[in-house]
């Protein structure tokens, strides 16, 4: 299929257009707001992400979701999946909007700024689902990574703050170079920066002896370096404790699940279309090796979450062990494990932005991050310590929440690959992960606190909890998500 | 010279980089380290681009392999939006903690 060129290529990024448009016009609009505590910055975000949805959905109409697109000439290209992952991560930013409209720990006068921050960022997560050259993928991932940086340290005269966005850099510019110097070996030996060509490229020289299976290897971990940085995976996960400890807890929230899908979809795309021919799997086993790297992630995540006393340092183990198992049905490479992780992505959505939306009603209202600030709220604020234990449940994988079926979808997908060692130790941490969400649950219905005081929410707090109790609920028993999550498929 | 040679001489560059940012003392000098790496891979890119057959059938694309300078051009232009995000958050953690010793600023553990 004929990639389109430059310009015949821009009806089609007509979501990606509209958000640059509205990253400017924030920015501009916020000069001539008076008024600080004004939250008409963020509604015009807000409504900046409903039009590049509304955009999505027309370029939608555009394409036969069976013959994607290859957009400029090969740099992006425009599927099924690159569109379910725009949807998702345009909810997740909508998401972190509204927690930060109730945060109480951003500086008002920088709304501007961090608005248009939060935008630009969710552009290069678009381009990050939806790259098929080198060059695509390592300037899409800089973009959000930059970004990031920044946001992460968004908190003025927060050492906590500051300490985590120094952090944060550090380890990701490390690990972006070394993925780059990865990219360039696999560029020299494939001669060439398309993903879709590099496979049979890859094949082709390493049957004529040009190329070693062992230089591919050196390549492909050099650029898992970078990769596994974004989703947290083992050994490239040292930063995230400390990151989603100091930065404001809504960008927590939005890394945890955005940063994460995005590198999900650059891992997938990458790997599944650029990997995935028999002579090379032959040659060098990823699936094996990519088993290992989900076992040692979500054991060392789990583990690492027990003595954890911080809500918001352990939710940060949990989603590392989340990485984990989603990582367990990436490294299956079978339509099955796409299907799969597609669907725990809807799952997480909902469930972890629930529970870090709790973290920063409880924040605001207690001032507190501890576990000791979770005694009693079963009798302080009923409703939402129901919400936080269904959401903890739903990641622990507990029936009838979401979380089960998703988890269920993986293992089976794992158990049909025969990896019956991988299912076995995924299981086992399953249980363990349970004593250290149980710890939240206890403090708040069995413990007392010595504060009694009622907290008091207003309606529009409880609705957005709804929007995302209900789905962690609902999910599971419906059929549109299992069948959505079998639709799409990459080449 | 050769492409072997090229590439001797980038990954010495690149270890180098590794090295200092692994060793170093002060966010200045990792900040160097990291340029160092990413100068490498531009060194990479240019090389294979001079040296290397492009693969045959692609669109446009005669007997010469481009991409890979065009892809330096652009590393060179991360590598600049890096170091500028970078030397901001030095700033910030100078102001916080009055040291830009990574050693020094460790509050958050666990």
């Amino acid at each position: 299929m004929e990639p389109l060129k430059n310009i015949e290529s821009l009806a089609y990024i007509i979501p990606e257009i509209v958000l640059v448009v509205f990253a400017v016009a924030v920015i501009i609009f916020d000069l001539f707001v008076k008024d600080n505590e004004s939250d008409w910055v963020a509604y015009l975000s807000l409504i900046g992400i409903g039009c590049s949805l509304i955009a999505i959905f027309i370029t939608n109409s555009l394409v036969d979701i069976n013959k994607p697109i290859s957009l400029f000439l090969g740099m992006i290209r425009l599927d099924g999946f690159a569109i379910f992952f725009k949807i998702l991560l345009l909810l997740a930013t909508a998401a972190t909007i509204l927690f930060s409209l109730r945060s109480e720990e951003l500086d008002v006068r920088l709304k501007g700024e961090y608005h248009t921050l939060l935008l630009a960022v969710t552009f290069g997560m678009f381009l990050m689902a939806s790259s098929t050259n080198l060059l695509m993928i390592f300037i899409s991932l800089e973009t959000v990574s930059l970004t990031s940086y920044i946001l992460a340290g968004f908190l003025t005269h927060s050492p906590r703050s500051s300490e985590a966005a120094f952090k944060y850099i550090t380890y990701g510019a490390v690990a972006s170079g070394t993925m780059l110097f990865g990219l360039s070996l696999l560029f020299g030996m494939a001669g060439t920066g398309d993903i879709t060509q590099i496979s049979s490229q890859i094949a082709t020289v390493l049957e004529s002896g040009d190329v070693s299976a062992l230089g591919v290897l050196i390549a492909i971990t050099f650029i898992l370096a970078g990769i596994g940085y974004k989703i947290a995976s083992v050994p490239f996960h040292m930063w995230s404790p400390d990151v989603y400890e100091g930065a404001p807890i809504p960008i927590t929230a939005f890394l945890s699940v955005a940063s994460k899908a995005a590198g999900f979809a650059l891992f997938l795309r990458f790997f599944y279309t650029g990997f995935d021919t028999p002579e090379i799997i032959q040659s060098i086993d990823w699936r094996l090796l990519l088993a290992i790297v989900s076992a040692l992630t979500m054991t060392v995540g789990n583990l690492a979450a027990l003595p954890q006393r911080n809500v918001k340092r352990l939710l940060a183990y949990s989603s590392i062990a989340h990485g984990g198992y989603l990582l367990m049905g990436a490294a299956l490479l079978t339509p099955e494990g796409l299907g799969a992780i597609i669907f725990y992505l809807i799952v997480y959505l909902f469930m972890n932005l629930g529970a870090f939306y709790v973290v920063v009603l409880i924040a605001n209202e207690s001032g507190s991050e501890m576990i000791e600030g979770y005694r009693g709220l079963s009798s302080r604020a009923p409703y939402v310590a129901g919400a936080m234990a269904i959401f903890l449940f739903s990641l622990t994988g507990i029936p009838p929440f979401a979380g089960f079926f998703g988890k269920w979808l993986l293992f089976n997908a794992v158990i049909s690959e025969d990896l019956y060692w991988l299912a076995f130790i995924g299981l086992l941490n399953s249980v363990v992960s349970l004593y250290y969400y149980a710890r939240i649950i206890k403090a708040m219905y069995l413990e007392s606190a010595e504060d009694t005081d009622i907290f008091s929410f207003s309606k529009s707090t409880f609705a957005l909890l709804g929007v995302f109790v209900v789905p962690t609920i609902l999910i599971g028993f419906l059929n549109i998500f299992y069948s959505l999550s079998k639709k799409i498929t990459l080449p | 010279m050769s492409l072997q040679h090229y590439l001797v001489i980038s990954s010495i560059l690149f270890t180098l980089g590794i090295f200092a940012v692994l060793t170093r003392k002060n966010a200045i000098s990792i900040l160097m380290g990291i340029e160092l790496i990413l100068n490498s891979c531009n060194l990479n890119f240019v090389a294979f681009s001079r040296f290397v057959e492009p693969a045959k059938n692609i669109v446009g694309r005669d007997d010469y392999l481009l991409d890979g300078q065009i892809i330096a051009i652009f590393g060179i232009v991360l590598a600049a939006a890096e170091a500028a995000v970078f030397l901001a958050i030095i700033l910030a953690i100078y102001r916080e903690f009055g040291s830009i010793r990574p050693d020094e600023v460790d509050t958050l553990k666990g």
